[in-house]
């Protein structure tokens, strides 16, 4: 995984609320075996509007995602995740994420960034306004700035340490083997095993 | 202080507890189909892992698989690669897997619980959020992203941050022809599709003793539609007396020992739920959706909503585009709603019971001129039974088409897809903009509620159906 410490970009200002995993990438596009390529299916339904954000030629190159709340609801696919990174994203802004979809980005190294929706609109205003204003994802200071904006974020500090490092977690549970072959040993022999029968 | 029912499975499964990092916690059982995995397995391949425990592992096929002609070639390139994929890592791994064509196969959240694999205090993961199904039997379960997968192949273990714990409590009973659906369709547009976020949600109440199993896994199943990453139900004499002589269920002394220890997986009296929330059964009717997600939702006998109505901001528009991409206007009586087609299948409600009772209802009546009725089993030992129940025959006659197992129409990855502008009334879980397929419309509604709006072509529960006359001689 990348690590993660500071990042500054331009903004897409993403104005609805509960855009789910069906939306973020579409189901046809599951069916590939691997982590890259997705970036065209990123939003593909709404890209094929000429109006839709994303299509506007000065929103090319932007970083930063900051969208309604309730991002990322539905389905457990980090299959977003990579189309997000796939397609250039950095971090996404909300006042609210679906529980998994968190998990997964923050897995790998994207950033999600929680902030009360009174921000999360003036950070829309601000972009909306002037599509080449920058957004500071500053994950060190845990604090997201922008032109009259400063907010401190929250992020619990194992998964700051984690991103900041580009830790992956499987070396880190490996780290601790003998504890779970000490748990498997007292398992009881009564918990289904899926061998043939 | 007393404990949640969930806070003791967790506790029960804690391999190492330290300040300041998440849970170390064992997962009894994982389940694998060929959309989450792929990159999972190629994950383990590029760091020299094996699987940790393949005896604690199943995979199955059921996302991609067609339910025509499953004895001929896969016709999707896609797909076939996305199958063939499984396959392969199934047996460089040395993973079970059950695929197209044998009797195992099936939606996994169908597969587990049939072989008795899902059991009470189990910790229960799989790459897809309905994971949350296999709470119905008491144990923990949730949806994971696939870089969990790849860590639950290597470790058998996932780092987790305890949520928090929700009670919802139904007392009551639930009146004539309203199901398990109807209850948890209406409990999501109460508490809103981010409502149960964070939270662990434990059903409780008299109404939810009274159900059967099957209907509490279409309970739990639709846990993560409020947002909630699981939910549960605590095991009684229902749950016991589902899994025994299942084949992977304990046997003997083992089974005894089971039910002792699953005898004491319930909520101590004096334990406080974070938050806690109660319904009263009683007070519910059938209960469909109107929008594009499952909280836009209302009972069949009222009206679509204005999103004028809306006092937050971002659910009135949310109510706008619902509307639009629907087709609808505000106002419009939820039972004139046409459909083109009916979709009876996945893993909430592709059950026997549920396969039951749309045949109680169709035996004898024909769906309506125009709509088209896809009746797809949950698993393929569902369609076993109901073509040994003779369900097949009733589905058929009615004028209904009968498939073989999967997913199917409830995400549409296989041919079964919904054209655009073409609405359907679904008993799967989601009806995401173009979740059935591009640009079609869905609504979601229970079994009995499908076969109703089959024979009527709109909208309608099977107390609508008085009028219409079965055929002589049924
Ligand atoms: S039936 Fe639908 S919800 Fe269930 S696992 Fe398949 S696609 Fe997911």
């Amino acid at each position: 995984m990348e690590a993660f410490t500071t990042h500054t970009g331009r903004a897409v200002p993403l104005r609805r609320s509960n855009v789910d995993t069906d939306q973020i990438i579409p189901a046809h596009w599951l069916k590939k075996v691997t982590r890259d390529g997705f970036e065209d299916g990123l939003f593909e339904a709404w890209r094929k509007d000429s109006e839709f954000v994303l299509n506007q030629p000065e929103r090319k190159g932007a970083t930063v995602l900051v969208a309604g709340p309730d991002f990322g609801t539905g389905s457990s696919r980090e299959h977003a995740v990579w189309a997000l990174q796939n397609y250039g994203f950095k971090a996404v802004i909300s006042s609210r994420f679906a529980d998994i979809f968190r998990g997964n980005s923050l897995k790998n190294g994207l950033l999600t960034v929680v902030l009360d929706q009174k921000v999360v609109d003036a950070l829309q205003e601000l972009v909306e306004k002037d599509p080449q204003a920058e957004i500071t994802v500053d994950l060190q200071e845990r604090e997201v700035r922008a032109e009259g904006v400063t907010a401190s974020f929250e992020l619990d500090e194992n998964s700051r340490w984690r991103l900041l490092n580009g830790l992956d977690d499987i070396s880190i549970t490996l780290r601790n083997e003998s504890d779970i072959a000490a748990y498997e040993a007292k398992r009881p022999a009564f918990k289904p095993q899926t061998v043939q029968v | 202080m007393g404990r949640t029912l969930a806070e003791k499975v967790w506790d029960d499964h804690v391999v190492r507890r330290a300040e300041g990092e998440p849970d170390l916690l064992f997962i009894d059982l994982h389940l694998l189909h060929e959309v989450t995995s792929p990159q999972a397995f190629d994950g383990l391949r590029q760091a020299g892992r094996k699987v940790r425990r393949t005896d604690l592992t199943i995979a199955t096929e059921d996302h991609n698989t067609p339910t025509l002609d499953i004895d001929k070639p896969i016709a999707d390139p896609v797909s076939r690669v996305q199958l063939e994929t499984l396959r392969k890592n199934a047996a460089e791994f040395g993973v079970r897997l059950h695929s197209l064509g044998d009797v195992e196969q099936g939606v996994v959240h169908v597969v587990g619980p049939q072989l008795g694999l899902t059991q009470p205090g189990t910790t229960v993961v799989c790459g897809d959020s309905h994971t949350s199904t296999h709470g119905a039997f008491g144990g923990l379960a949730f949806g994971i992203g696939t870089s969990q997968v790849e860590h639950v192949l290597a470790t058998q273990t996932l780092p987790m941050a305890r949520p928090k714990t929700m009670a919802i409590t139904v007392d009551g009973e639930l009146p004539e022809g309203v199901t398990a659906k109807d209850l948890i369709l209406a409990i999501i547009a109460k508490i809103g599709t981010g409502g149960g976020q964070g939270y662990i949600l434990e059903y409780r109440g008299s109404a939810i003793e009274k159900l059967s199993m099957e209907a509490r896994m279409t309970i739990c199943n639709m846990s993560i539609e409020a947002g909630a990453r699981a939910g549960m139900i605590a095991p009684d004499e229902t749950t016991f007396a589902y899994l025994e002589g299942r084949p992977h269920a304990p046997k003997g002394t083992e089974w005894d020992e089971a039910v002792a220890y699953w005898k004491t997986l319930k909520t101590d009296d004096d334990a406080v739920f974070d938050a806690e929330v109660f319904i009263k059964a009683d007070e519910l009717a059938p209960f469909v959706t109107w929008g594009t997600n499952p909280g836009q939702g209302a009972p069949l006998s009222a009206s679509v909503p204005d999103p004028a109505s809306y006092e937050d901001a971002s659910e009135r528009y949310a109510a706008e585009k619902a509307l639009e991409y629907m087709g609808l206007t505000a106002g419009q009586p939820l039972r004139e709603i046409k459909v083109d087609t009916v979709f009876v299948g996945s893993c909430t409600n592709g059950r026997m019971e549920d396969l039951r009772a749309v045949a109680e209802i169709l035996k004898g009546r024909k769906v309506a001129d125009g709509v088209r009725a896809l009746i797809v089993p949950g698993s393929a030992r569902v369609g076993l039974l109901a073509v040994e129940e003779g369900l097949d025959k009733v589905f058929k006659e009615a004028g209904a088409e009968w498939r073989y197992a999967g997913c199917s129409m409830c995400l549409g990855m296989n041919p079964d897809q919904l054209a655009p502008g073409e609405r359907s009334a679904s008993t799967s879980n989601r009806n995401f903009e173009g979740r059935q397929g591009k640009g079609g419309r869905t609504h979601l509604v229970s079994p009995q509620v499908a076969a109703a709006t089959a024979v009527l072509g709109h909208l309608a529960s099977p107390a609508d159906l008085s009028d219409v006359p079965v055929a002589a001689g049924v």
